[in-house]
């Protein structure tokens, strides 16, 4: 490392040539050594977060519990069959018993069965929405602290003014206005919950844009995006990582809500929330085992996730 | 002090206009008319910026427009059910705050220790359990099983009625407390395991401080301040759960009428009072942030 050199002019003058010819000259002669060490940089965070959950059991179980809840949610409908469409009057609301475990609900459906079908559901939704917020945070939070000045205050006050609004009060209004398919569905809850990524990111990323790396590759001619991509965003990727997780409970737990309101997942499709929802209407009849069921699997996923994300950030803060 | 009172002051403007111009736009988006539900017919035709002050104009004068399903206005909804709302949540955050922050303190001079690990996974269960879930499982065992309670939040139709009914009222105020003592726990912890590990816990300990004194007079003291940039933060949150925790006990509050709003898809009434919750936590931030300038010199002083 050579440390002699007095921190550079700002890259203006340099930067715009290059700028203008796509970094096509530029770009080869940078990227090579940057991108080798990038690439041994990602393979030693990946070693990194694996021995991390290693001495860390609370992750490890973290971890754990999520695998087995994914293989009992998406393989188990393989080993226990049991009929989720037709409705069978005689056998409504049974308590736990042979046949059974887990008892049935309104409509006579197997309730072990009907959580297999509604995790699939719950899983898939929060995993989707969770990740894309993170992404679209980590994006919109990097650009944010990378440029600064009057951008990042105009960034960031949009992002205090989506935080102002609870998210599920905002994705009522949306399902107010439109009915939503599932698809949609991931979209908006991720529209509503990249907003504390994209601060936590802002954060890492004002710190980040000052390192030496950071300023000679603005030097070398390097462009704002390619900053953001290549240098920002892989070196907060610790806090990225430990806030999907928590963003993948989150959008669990906000599509449990919806669905609990009735406005989730539309008809056939059920997840968690919506055994719930069937659940509470019934509750005066005392039928306990319609919402412990639900409540268990969403409180298991949700606590699971955030041991993983805690246990992660612990274990990656002692590293550094 | 003037300045960075002067520049927050900006920013929460700035947020408000944000917030205003996202609700405003979500009711351009809507569809079936509800901008004109809203700005009358004529109004709806204008050009997006005129049509966005001249809906300004009239929000400044506290008309929120009519409902596109029900023969009355946002206003009377608003009127009629935020100080049920306010109730309900105002008296859960108090006690959850009187609840987590000794156990935040607590767990952190026991950091560590099974106290510690005990209350972080009763924490953790607290925030992961939905609040409709968790009221549901009250609701079976208090009210249903136990008849303790009753199974619905008050109907009393003033709000004297509403707050004096406590048979009917405990359980929704307990769900939404459980709620907030969750997040409130976590938070409380960390900030009193950052003042325990201050120089001024230190020199206190050297000049001969019992533990009971470091814990109250410095520890304590100095890890309530951040406590207020917390309450004003978590405003959206609180709110949140109290949407659920209407919805479950059939408490006609803010959530509720938002959520019955929704379900008849009636974009005026949900995007009112998404309005006023917006511009209530904008608000309740910037005092959040000058209450803390007051109480932290050090915040004050780092700004200039």
């Amino acid at each position: 490392m050579t440390a002699s050199p007095a921190v550079p002019e700002p890259a203006s003058a340099p930067a715009a040539p290059v700028r203008g010819s796509r970094g096509r000259h530029a770009g080869p002669a940078v990227a090579q050594p940057t991108g080798a060490d990038l690439r041994a940089a990602a393979a030693g965070r990946a070693r990194r977060i694996l021995s991390v959950l290693r001495a860390h059991p609370l992750a490890t179980t973290g971890g754990l519990i999520i695998v087995a809840v994914i293989v009992f949610c998406f393989g188990g409908p393989a080993v226990y069959h049991t009929d989720q469409f037709h409705v069978f009057l005689s056998q409504a609301n049974l308590s736990p018993r042979a046949g059974h475990p887990f008892g049935t609900d309104n409509d006579g459906n197997d309730e072990l069965g009907r959580l297999m079908k509604g995790g699939q559901v719950s899983l898939e939704v929060g995993a989707a929405a969770g990740v894309l917020a993170a992404l679209l945070g980590s994006l919109w939070g990097a650009t944010a602290g990378y440029l600064g000045g009057v951008i990042d205050a105009v960034m960031m006050r949009i992002v205090d003014a989506g935080i102002a609004i609870p998210a599920i009060v905002l994705l009522l209004v949306l399902v107010s206005l439109y009915r939503l398919s599932t698809a949609m569905l991931v979209l908006v809850i991720a529209a509503t919950s990249w907003l504390s990524t994209a601060r936590l990111v802002r954060g890492e990323a004002l710190v980040l844009r000052s390192r030496e790396y950071v300023q000679a590759a603005r030097v070398m001619g390097g462009g704002g995006l390619r900053a953001i991509v290549r240098h920002i965003a892989p070196n907060a990727m610790g806090t990225i990582v430990v806030n999907v997780t928590f963003q993948i409970a989150n959008a669990i737990l906000l599509l449990a809500a919806l669905s609990w309101l009735g406005l989730g997942v539309p008809y056939p499709s059920v997840d968690w929330g919506d055994m719930l929802n069937a659940a509470t209407q019934l509750i005066d009849n005392g039928y306990w085992w319609q919402i412990l069921a639900p409540s268990v699997a969403i409180v298991v996923v949700v606590v699971a996730l955030t041991m993983l994300g805690d246990g992660l950030r612990d274990g990656l803060a002692h590293d550094e | 002090m003037t300045a960075y009172l002067a520049r927050r002051v900006l920013q929460a403007v700035a947020v408000v206009v944000l917030v205003t111009l996202i609700v405003f736009g979500l009711l351009s988006l809507a569809p079936g008319n509800a901008l004109s539900a809203v700005l009358g017919s004529g109004g709806a035709h204008q050009q997006f910026l005129l049509a966005y002050l001249t809906w300004l104009g009239r929000v400044l004068r506290g008309n929120l427009g009519f409902s596109s399903r029900l023969n009355v206005s946002v206003s009377t909804l608003l009127v009629a059910s935020l100080p049920r709302t306010l109730v309900l949540t105002g008296v859960s955050t108090l006690i959850a705050l009187l609840i987590a922050v000794p156990i935040g303190l607590v767990q952190a001079v026991r950091r560590s220790t099974a106290t510690d690990h005990v209350l972080r996974g009763v924490t953790y269960l607290g925030y992961a359990m939905p609040t409709f879930v968790l009221g549901a499982l009250l609701l079976l065992f208090l009210a249903v099983d136990l008849h303790w309670f009753a199974a619905e939040g008050p109907q009393a139709p003033g709000i004297i009625g509403f707050a004096t009914d406590l048979r009917a009222l405990t359980l929704p105020v307990l769900t939404l407390t459980l709620m907030t003592v969750a997040i409130f726990a976590r938070y409380m912890r960390s900030s009193a395991l950052d003042s325990l590990g201050q120089e001024y816990v230190e020199a206190a300990r050297a000049r001969g401080a019992g533990q009971r004194r470091v814990l109250l007079a410095h520890v304590l003291r100095n890890s309530l301040v951040p406590v207020v940039t917390l309450l004003g933060l978590s405003l959206p949150q609180i709110v949140g759960g109290a949407v659920l925790v209407e919805g479950l006990f059939n408490i006609q509050g803010m959530g509720w009428q938002i959520w019955q709003a929704a379900l008849r898809q009636d974009a005026p009434v949900t995007l009112g009072f998404t309005l006023v919750i917006g511009v209530a936590a904008a608000i309740g931030s910037l005092l959040a942030d000058v209450g803390y300038a007051l109480l932290d010199p050090r915040v004050r002083y780092a700004q200039q």
